[in-house]
């Protein structure tokens, strides 16, 4: 329970996690699953950018001459950060434009109700 | 230049030639060059890949080829042995075949100006499933995970109607799920061990393990990276995405996803069991025995669903689901041969789907465009070739000697010999499973075989062009010969194996 | 003949072939419009189970506080923040913060590791932006399977009714701020091995006072110089160039061949290799990217 206290960057991140999935399966709502799915992401890149923070050392840029890895903090999880929000912004972009594609067509941001309306259209052609 | 091992460049090599020709492919102007593109990565990419497997079978040996001028923990790497070597020359000729058979679907059901759109996304998802492949780092596994992801729900909307939306939506929101899942699991599994290579993974997981150190962290850790690969590679719980998407893609699409993109997630798990927790890891903390079970479960779900379905592209989608069942049972035998097996049938199932998918799309065109099988009666008089090509993968998705299919059951049913424990639910399940994929697939056969008596006299022949004639030809020959000669390519598979450990 | 009076092995036959559905067919579709109904009543699927909403929001929840519940068990077995001897902390990251300046000649080492040491992951990266951008494209661009005689001519209203509206305070604005904004994010991009930034973030800048300028004096103007062929070629020309350097690199590296690229002297602007084309590749990228998706999902159009 006390690391928990000392964890505590980690524990929030774990807890967004949660929410976004949470998100992901409650809401109807596209536009809200995606969303989820967003606060998801995010909360993985909390939970690296904890962990890449060493108490009391400076950002990983040179500063003062200074070459020495006591000096700064650990680089590695700055760069999956970046990767990670990089690919977070191209999906998100994806999706809500398939989102919009969906909306012009159906009138709708429900996923079950569009889920429903191809059904009945592939059922019309059936019977055709 | 002289003392350069162009050897040990191939993988390097096939994986920029495939994302070099998807960023060509958007200057291209018409769809038709960008098929021509296609076709010459994919016979080069298959020649290289050919080269490379016959130099690794004759010297034993795996490399690592480290990209860039910095060595191991701190550069990328890839690594090739010879099941890899296999796994890229397998996944380009049916890349190959299938692409070049399915062209015509392509340029009916995409809109002009899109085609080549269509094409930059196959080159990526092409070039994504190499890296998935070969790579050796963790998170560059990560990023290429999510390009397949892009890259595969582009194919499916290509076809651009309503339906294909729908099927990508869904297809989209579970894929996220399962990047989700496996970042997050890559961030534990980093924070324990501080490396995101393979061997420098391994090292210290196996160190972890000795030591019984953050033994629940490692658990959960491995549960998620698992958990993420089984939802991409639509394993039973999480198959739902699966029919949608299929159905609504064009058949080359289609058949291109279930056979090879599925397959490249359960490839790089293979990859994650050997190179990065160690078999002897994943035993001791059960997750092989999870994967076992959900196996089991899928072979007989997928095939009771399929059942249920009279649309033939979504029985063959829920076939996959059973398909992709036994492929998780022989990896959760925990055992080498279980393995073997396991990937033989990615072999199998890879060269079958394909084909199947692709006589589909046929024979529904050569009908007008319906689905059900009951439409789909005397089709394969009409277009013998589709109707030759299907039953043959039928035939083989039943396990009938000669063809791909029944090596590999015949290997399953081997390999449950070795694991302790699991031979009786291996063998009943396998049983059941046969007689249920009998029993949806046959009736299919018997139906397109059957001739329909119309009152305007015999029905007029549909010639398919000639790629997919050759194609089908080339697929039908390719199911024999791996059904007759199939010794090599175990021998390999059991070499590269050995190798990974 | 009815269903009834059929023997098994007829039904069988029938089923095989299809006739039940050929000779009967509004028999049939009533009979499966019925096993439709009775076999919805049955089964126990996702389905069922949304339209009794009080289970299913249990059930999510549970599984949801089931799943936050173990990571927490994880949170508190893992290292603890911000200890500096983590398993995090280790050699990797010594080399990258001690020889970085040295190998890659960037003083920023978080630019020399993304785009020197994991110069591959970085690569797969630029690629993910450049598929999405395709992919939007391939939804959104206007064609004829996608947009409808009606929706174009709603479209030609939304467009009148733009250009009628008098823009004032965001022209004036637009016009001092966008060629500001548009050099700060060149200063960002090739800054970005000496300070904070680089081309992701220098892009997205970049990005912005298009977008900015397009909101303010229409998409045309800036389609007039950003047509979709030099659009296509500027994202695929630039990622070229990209894959061109880090083959050379990649390739020289790996084969421990001649590897003939000056690093310079740290701290100046011309140094560090590749690093500065590079980000200037994929500044480009980020940027056209950022306004192709404003553009595409404004009109559907470049």
């Amino acid at each position: 329970m006390e690391r928990l206290w000392i964890n505590y960057y980690e524990a929030a991140a774990v807890i967004l996690f949660g929410i976004g999935f949470m998100n992901l399966l409650l809401q109807n709502n596209l536009m809200k699953k995606f969303i989820g799915l967003n606060i998801m992401d995010t909360a993985v890149y909390l939970f690296l950018a904890a962990k890449g923070y060493i108490a009391g050392r400076e950002a990983p840029i040179l500063t003062n001459g200074i070459l020495d890895a006591q000096y700064y903090v650990n680089p590695v999880p700055a760069g999956l950060v970046l990767t990670g929000i990089v690919v977070s912004v191209s999906v998100t972009a994806f999706s809500l434009a398939l989102v919009q594609r969906l909306y012009r067509h159906y009138g709708t941001w429900n996923l079950d109700e569009m889920i429903r309306l191809a059904r009945e259209q592939e059922d019309d052609g059936w019977q055709m | 230049m002289a003392d350069v091992n162009w050897i040990q460049n191939i993988p390097f090599f096939s994986i920029f030639l495939a994302m070099f020709c998807a960023i060509l492919s958007a200057l291209v102007r018409s769809g038709r060059t960008a098929q021509t593109i296609h076709m010459l990565m994919a016979w080069m990419t298959a020649i290289l890949s050919a080269v490379l497997l016959g130099h690794l079978v004759q010297t034993g040996e795996s490399f690592s080829f480290q990209m860039g001028h910095f060595p191991a923990p701190w550069g990328n790497e890839l690594r090739a042995g010879p099941l890899e070597a296999l796994m890229a020359l397998v996944f380009s000729v049916v890349m190959l075949l299938t692409s070049t058979g399915g062209q015509e679907f392509v340029f009916q059901d995409v809109v002009p100006e899109k085609q080549r759109f269509y094409y930059v996304m196959l080159h990526a998802l092409f070039g994504a499933m190499l890296a998935l492949v070969y790579t050796n780092d963790i998170f560059t596994a990560y990023v290429f995970i999510e390009i397949l992801t892009i890259a595969s729900c582009a194919l499916i909307l290509a076809k651009g109607t309503a339906q294909a939306m729908v099927g990508t939506t869904h297809y989209l929101v579970i894929s996220l799920l399962g990047s989700g899942t496996i970042l997050l699991g890559i961030s534990i599994l980093y924070s324990i061990t501080g490396h995101l290579l393979f061997p420098q993974l391994k090292e210290a997981v196996v160190q972890l393990a000795a030591q019984g150190q953050y033994s629940f962290v490692l658990l959960v850790a491995a549960g998620l990276l698992f958990l993420g690969l089984a939802i991409k590679s639509a394993l039973f719980p999480f198959h739902s995405m699966l029919p949608g998407a299929y159905q609504a893609a064009i058949p080359t699409a289609s058949g291109i996803l279930s056979g090879l993109v599925l397959k490249s997630y359960i490839v790089l798990s293979i990859k994650w069991i050997y190179s990065v927790f160690s078999i002897e890891v994943m035993l001791q903390i059960k997750i092989m025995d999870i994967l076992f079970v959900f196996g089991l479960l899928g072979m007989v779900m997928g095939s009771l669903y399929a059942m249920r379905e009279n649309r033939m592209k979504r029985m063959l989608a829920y076939s996959s689901v059973a398909q992709i069942g036994y492929i998780y049972m022989g990896i959760g035998m925990g055992s080498r041969i279980g393995m073997v097996a396991a990937c033989f049938h990615i072999l199998a199932h890879a060269v079958t789907k394909s084909m199947l998918f692709l006589c589909c799309g046929q024979m529904v065109k050569d009908s007008g465009g319906k689905e059900q099988i009951f439409y789909l009666r005397g089709i394969a008089h009409k277009n013998p070739l589709a109707g030759i090509g299907f039953t043959v993968g039928a035939l083989s998705m039943i396990g009938i000697p000669m063809l791909v299919g029944f090596i590999s059951k015949l290997y399953f049913a081997t390999a449950s010999v070795y694991a302790p424990g699991k031979m009786a639910a291996v063998m009943i399940v396998l049983g059941i499973s046969m007689v249920l994929n009998a029993m949806y697939f046959l009736p299919s056969v018997i139906a397109i075989w059957t001739p329909v008596r119309t009152t305007e006299g015999r029905q007029e022949r549909s010639w398919s062009t000639p790629a997919f004639g050759v194609c089908m030809l080339l697929f039908i020959g390719l199911q024999i010969a791996l059904g007759v000669c199939y010794q090599p390519f175990i021998r390999v598979i059991e070499m590269g194996i050995g190798l990974l450990q | 003949m009815t269903n009834q009076n059929k023997t098994i092995w007829q039904k069988w036959k029938a089923w095989v072939n299809g006739e039940e559905a050929l000779l009967h067919p509004d028999a049939y579709i009533a009979k499966r419009a019925e096993r439709k109904k009775r076999s919805k009543k049955k089964t126990f699927n996702m389905r069922r189970m949304k339209e009794n909403p009080q289970v299913y929001h249990f059930l999510c929840v549970s599984v949801c506080a089931a799943f936050i519940g173990i990571l927490l068990a994880v949170v508190a077995e893992l290292p603890s923040f911000g200890a500096a001897e983590n398993p995090t902390n280790n050699e990797v990251m010594e080399r990258y913060l001690e020889k970085g300046m040295e190998e890659t000649g960037a003083i920023n080492f978080v630019t020399g590791m993304i785009l020197d040491y994991r110069a591959f992951d970085t690569f797969g990266e630029a690629n993910v932006l450049f598929l999405a951008v395709i992919g939007v494209w391939m939804l959104l661009q206007r064609d004829r399977k996608n947009f409808s005689a009606e929706q174009e001519r709603e479209c030609e209203e939304d467009a009148a009714i733009e250009t009628a509206e008098s823009k004032t305070i965001l022209q004036i604005g637009a016009k001092y701020l966008t060629p500001m904004i548009l050099l700060y994010g060149v200063y960002v991009i090739c800054n970005g091995h000496l300070s904070p930034g680089g081309g992701f973030s220098g892009g997205a800048i970049i990005g912005g006072g298009l977008i900015l300028y397009a909101a303010a004096y229409g998409q045309e103007k800036v389609g007039a110089f950003l047509t979709k062929r030099r659009f296509l070629t500027m994202i695929a020309g630039s990622l070229l160039t990209y894959f061109a350097c880090k083959s050379y690199s990649f390739f020289t590296g790996a084969n421990h061949v001649g590897y003939a690229i000056p690093k310079g002297t740290p701290g100046e602007i011309l140094s560090a290799g590749w690093i500065l084309p590079l980000n200037i590749c994929v500044g480009l990228v980020v940027a056209c990217t950022m306004y192709g998706f404003y553009a595409l999902f404004t009109k559907g159009e470049l």
